[in-house]
Order: structure tokens, then C-alpha cells, then sequence
């Protein structure tokens, strides 16, 4: 079946922060462009005009936290055609994923005054985990040109051209100077995904990983480099495995080595994030 | 050869620009020395190297040409990172070749030459590159005999320097660094007309002794050894050598080697679409043999492994290469070695390989 002239998109949020779908709002030189090529029927954040499914291509942004939106997720996926998620948290669970490695009544009666009134899960998890997804867009937030490409491919109907290389490629054909090599700073591009346009290393700081792990990723292998060259203690290599993507299989999987080094080493805190 | 005062060099610098010509040099920026538009040379500054390290250091001299090579090559000024090559509009294709501008590389170094001209072999032997070919018609180089090396220069064993060979249009040696002077030597007629522009007195015949000496004991500093001999054969019969998966389990795969090399040519294309009009722009960037993508034809990735990236990589530039261009595609420059985040080293990396079982 082929896409309609003018698709109907819909935009929906999970728990997040809204940065995600805010990008579609950032494209103000192409918005109206956007607006042409679909018809953007449901997008709380931008109009009150929030029309009912089918819809032909949804973005979903945020991560899996409620009883309530695992059952609001699965009604939108009957309704959608595509559904595409966008950003750190639908794709890896979110910084909220930090949860997942401790226990989430610590955390509510850290913030809350009363806990009690919360019905919330014991973890985070992408939208992946509870439904069919067709693409997942990296990135926290996504990158606005990033989203656009998706966007139009599925708009009409080719395959979106998102690399899935190193951010070190990207930092290299900027002219960026490595700030690992150069600097010894603390950076996780050789490890992550493209797709910033190397944004950290351009204003001479080390990459965060917020687009997650490329493919074919050596996270190990990058982690015991910067603990042993560049002066990244294990609590720090943890922190930085459970930032944006924790759910990512390969850098859970190294975050959960870092806290069996560290239990064995018998220090302080097993797991979890000491606030 | 001539004679020149740092003051002579800086007149050279703004006739260029005077002539409207794009001045290319070293320029200290971000904790490292880069290729950029320049105005003029930057004084004193030195680095200090090593496998996955590069530092920035002051020399406390007068020397404009102290560094050794940081990450910047001139590939990309000549094959440029992003280039349009044509876009369609309403059906209909258009070229985005732009009229080259007339450009000027000061400081090229030995390696630096010889790689530019394995470039020159790889887009503008069999098939031309317009774009490139085009640029590289417009262009001045204007060399530097090595005064120094780093941790990571083997240009000698290469054979590529440190000493300039063939192909620059003029050629610097700076002399005493703590108030230095500079011997100029042309070696085609816009370098003879570079040295007529800025003038200066003839160098005294006993300052080719001045040029050797300073070449000379760069020679003698450089501390890596490359064997170089029958070296494509030696790799091509180890493909199954058991190194191969001892590096792969220290490569991250990211493709920094590729992207800081001056040599590597791989590109790939891709489509910049119009939201509206649907119009095509058809870009060219740099690819890396370390990417997925690099392998991917109908149906999969045929290189899957960090190994067989890492493996078609090195016997490529160091084999395959000679079967395609007549000749390496390594210089000896070593900023794989540098810019290698976890400090892998080609020249020990082949000795292993090269290792009899």
C-alpha cells in the first residue's frame, strides 16, 4: 500500500522531557515545508487540533515508566502505520532508566513528599521492549536534521539515510582536534553513534555517549583504556555507561562488569547512584 | 637558493594574499597546531608525541616550522570532507562544480608532498576527479625540509623524507631556530616567481651544508623503524596470522586512522533532499574502511568483524594499494599512530604480522 500524498503524523510522549519533539519545532526554517509534505494531526505540544487515529507515521517519544502508558503504547501502535521512536529515552530507556539498577521507592522518597500517591514501575524501558517498532532515531535530544531525514523517507517511502559510524567520524570531517588525544579528556565518541555532528568535541569537551552505542561498539575496551590512560575512576565509567542510554545491551553490559569489579573491591555502593 | 629573514617569509604570505590567492598553513587552534587560512606563521610551537597522544608544547624559540604534524592534513582542501557534486532540479541534472580558487599550502612537509602525490595517482591517474584535478591545477606548495621529527615519524624508512623530494614549488629549510633564517630553493617557475616577488640575497654556497645538517639530524632523531621491504607480500600470505585478532581486540573501529591519514581516499555518496520540491543534492564525504556501511552491498555487511576492517585497512594501504597505484599508500607520517584514541601502532602491528609462526 503506498504512502498518501500527504501522510497523517502524529507525535506522542512517554515519560521524557519533550526535548525530542521540541526539535520538530526547531526546524523553523523547514516547518512549514514539513507541514506541506504531511499532516501533522496530533501534536499537543504545537496545536490543539489533536485529531484521532489511523495514523500513517507516529513519533513516539520518552521511555516506559506507567502501567498506564504500557496500555496507552499499545492502543497507538494499533493505530499507527509506522511507528517511529525518537530520542535516548524510547530507544534505551532515558536518564529516568537510571532507576533500572536501584530501587525506585529510594528515588521517589528522595524527591516526593508523598510517595504514596505515585503508581509508577520499577523500571524504565524503551518502546521496543513492549512493541513492534519500525525505526528508532538516536540521540538526546535527536537532531533536528537527523529527524527531518526520517521524516521525508518515510514520507515517501525510501529508507532513511542515518550512519551508523563513530561520532569520531563526524568530529574528524568537522576538523574538530580530539580532545582523548590531544587533551586527555574523557570521551566516549569512538563509541558512539554518529549523528551530533560531533556537537561536545567542537566546544572542546568529551562525548557524553547520548546517541548511543554505534555498531560493532567496543565499549569495554574503551572503558578500561580511559581508566587506565585517562584517569576515569570506576565510579565515573558507571555513571557514564547509565547517562542517556542504560537499557543499550552493550553498555549494560559493561556497566554491570564495573559493579561486580567493584563489589569484589568491596566498595561503597554495589550499583546504585548515591544521588 | 636564497636567503630569507622571518620578515622575508611574512612578505611571501602577503603577496599571496595580495594576489588574492588562499594562504594554507599551520595555525595553533584547540590544543593542537591545524591547517587553516592563515595571515601568518605561528612562532615557537613544538608538540610532543607518542601511540593515542598529541600535546601542544612551547618551545621558547623563534622557529615557525618547530612542529611536527598535527591532525589536519591537506587532503582536505583537496578532497574535502562534504562536497555537492551535482543536484537535480525539476528533473533535471545540474553540476555544482565550483570555479577553483587559487590556493597556496605553506609548510608541506616530505610526507605531506609524497602523499598528495599518491592522491594525485588515485583521482587523477586512470579515472579524473574534476574537482580535484581542478583544485590541484590552482595550487602552490610551498615545503619545509624537516627540522625535527616526533615520536611517531618513520618517514625514513618509507623513503619519503624527511628530506622534500619532487614536486613542490618551493622549498624551505629553517636554519637555527632560536633566530632563525630560511634556504629557499625553487623547483618550478611559480616558485622562482615566489622568490622574485620577496627577492633576498643568494645564499652563500656553504649553506647547502646548513640544509643537509638540518636534514641530517632529523634523520637521526627519528626513532621508529619501519621494514618496508616485500612488505605486500609478507602481508598478503598472512591473512590467517593469528595477530590479526590480537589487534582487533584492542581496534574501537571508529575510523579515526582512516580520517587523519593523508592518503585514504574512500568516500560515499549521499542525498540531500528538499522537504518540498523533493530536489536531490548528490554529496561526496569521507568514508572509512572501518564502518559497517563501507561493506554494505544488497543483502548485508560483508566485512562484519573489527578484524577484517582493521585487516582490509592495513593490507590495503600497505599491499593492495601497490597492486592498484605502483606504489604504498603509507608515508611514514605516523598520525595514525597519534590519532589512534587507544594508541594502536601500524609499525608494530606489521612487524607481529610479519613475525614467522
Amino acid at each position: 500500500m503506498a504512502m498518501p500524498a500527504q501522510p497523517r503524523l502524529a507525535v506522542f510522549k512517554f515519560a521524557s522531557c519533550d526535548g525530542c519533539q521540541l526539535s520538530l519545532l526547531d526546524c523553523e526554517d523547514e516547518l512549514l515545508s514539513i507541514s506541506e509534505r504531511v499532516d501533522i494531526v496530533h501534536f499537543p505540544e504545537a496545536s490543539r487540533r489533536m485529531l484521532k487515529g489511523p495514523y500513517d507515521i507516529a513519533l513516539v517519544e520518552g521511555s516506559i515508566t506507567t502501567a498506564h502508558d504500557r496500555e496507552r503504547l499499545t492502543e497507538i501502535r494499533e493505530q499507527s502505520r509506522f511507528l517511529i521512536c525518537i530520542g535516548a529515552c524510547a530507544t534505551a530507556g532515558g536518564l529516568q532508566a537510571m532507576r533500572n539498577f536501584t530501587d525506585v521507592g529510594d528515588y521517589a522518597r528522595a524527591v516526593y513528599p508523598h510517595p504514596e500517591y505515585l503508581s509508577t514501575l520499577e523500571t524504565s524501558t524503551p518502546i521496543a521492549d513492549h512493541v513492534a517498532v519500525d525505526y528508532e532515531l538516536r540521540g538526546c535530544p535527536v537532531d533536528k536534521y537527523q529527524l527531518l531525514e526520517v521524516v521525508l523517507a518515510f514520507a515517501t517511502g525510501r529508507r532513511p539515510q542515518i550512519a551508523r559510524e563513530s561520532v569520531c567520524m563526524e568530529c574528524k570531517a568537522r576538523g574538530n582536534v580530539c580532545v582523548l588525544v590531544a587533551q586527555g579528556q574523557q570521551c566516549l565518541g569512538p563509541i558512539t553513534q554518529a549523528g551530533c555532528g560531533a556537537l561536545c568535541p567542537a566546544y572542546a569537551r568529551g562525548c557524553y555517549g547520548c546517541f548511543g552505542v554505534k555498531e560493532q561498539a567496543q565499549v569495554g575496551l574503551l572503558i578500561d583504556h580511559l581508566r587506565a590512560r585517562h584517569g576515569m575512576t570506576l565510579d565515573q565509567a558507571r555513571r557514564s555507561l547509565r547517562a542517556y542510554n542504560p537499557a543499550a545491551e552493550p553498555l549494560q553490559i559493561i556497566a554491570l562488569e564495573c559493579d561486580e569489579e567493584g563489589a569484589a573491591a568491596g566498595s561503597a555502593g554495589s550499583g546504585g547512584h548515591d544521588g | 637558493m636564497r636567503r630569507w629573514t622571518p620578515t622575508d617569509l611574512q612578505t611571501l604570505i602577503d603577496s599571496l594574499l595580495a594576489d588574492g590567492i588562499r594562504v594554507l598553513g599551520p595555525r595553533v587552534g584547540d590544543a593542537a597546531i591545524l591547517y587553516d587560512e592563515i595571515d601568518t606563521l605561528p612562532i615557537g610551537c613544538g608538540d610532543e608525541q607518542a601511540p593515542g597522544y598529541y600535546r601542544l608544547t612551547a618551545r621558547h624559540d623563534q622557529s615557525r616550522f618547530g612542529y611536527n604534524l598535527g591532525p589536519s592534513t591537506w587532503k582536505q582542501f583537496l578532497f574535502p570532507p562534504e562536497e555537492a557534486i551535482f543536484r537535480v532540479q525539476d528533473g533535471e541534472f545540474i553540476s555544482c562544480r565550483e570555479q577553483p580558487e587559487k590556493m597556496a599550502f605553506i609548510g608541506v612537509r616530505a610526507c605531506e608532498l609524497a602523499a598528495v602525490s599518491i592522491q594525485d595517482r588515485v583521482f587523477m591517474g586512470d579515472f579524473t576527479d574534476p574537482g580535484y584535478a581542478s583544485r590541484r591545477e590552482n595550487l602552490l606548495l610551498i615545503a619545509v625540509n624537516c627540522s625535527q621529527a616526533s615520536g611517531n615519524c618513520f618517514c625514513a624508512s618509507t623513503g619519503d623524507g624527511p628530506a622534500v623530494g619532487v614536486g613542490a614549488d618551493l622549498i624551505l629549510t629553517e636554519v637555527r631556530p632560536e633566530d632563525p633564517y630560511y634556504l629557499v630553493e625553487a623547483q618550478t617557475e611559480a616558485g622562482q616567481w615566489m622568490i622574485a616577488a620577496v627577492g633576498g640575497p643568494v645564499a652563500a654556497p656553504e649553506e647547502i651544508d646548513a640544509r643537509d645538517e638540518v636534514i641530517a639530524a632529523t634523520r637521526q632523531q627519528m626513532q621508529r623503524e619501519f621494514a618496508t621491504e616485500g612488505i605486500a607480500d609478507a602481508l598478503l600470505s598472512a591473512l590467517d596470522h593469528p595477530h590479526w585478532d590480537v589487534v582487533a581486540e584492542r581496534c574501537l573501529a571508529c575510523g579515526n586512522c582512516t580520517q587523519v591519514c593523508p592518503t585514504c581516499f574512500c568516500s560515499t555518496t549521499r542525498e540531500h533532499v528538499n522537504p518540498v520540491s523533493l530536489d536531490v543534492t548528490h554529496m561526496r564525504g569521507w568514508d572509512s574502511c572501518f564502518t559497517a556501511d563501507h561493506s554494505y552491498l544488497s543483502g548485508g555487511v560483508v566485512r562484519q568483524s573489527v578484524k577484517s576492517r582493521y585487516r582490509q585497512w592495513l593490507t590495503h594501504k600497505l599491499a593492495g594499494w601497490d597492486q592498484q597505484f605502483g606504489l604504498s599508500g603509507c608515508t611514514g607520517c605516523g598520525r595514525c599512530i597519534s590519532w589512534c584514541p587507544v594508541g594502536i601502532d601500524l609499525t608494530e602491528e606489521v612487524a607481529e604480522i610479519r613475525r614467522p609462526l
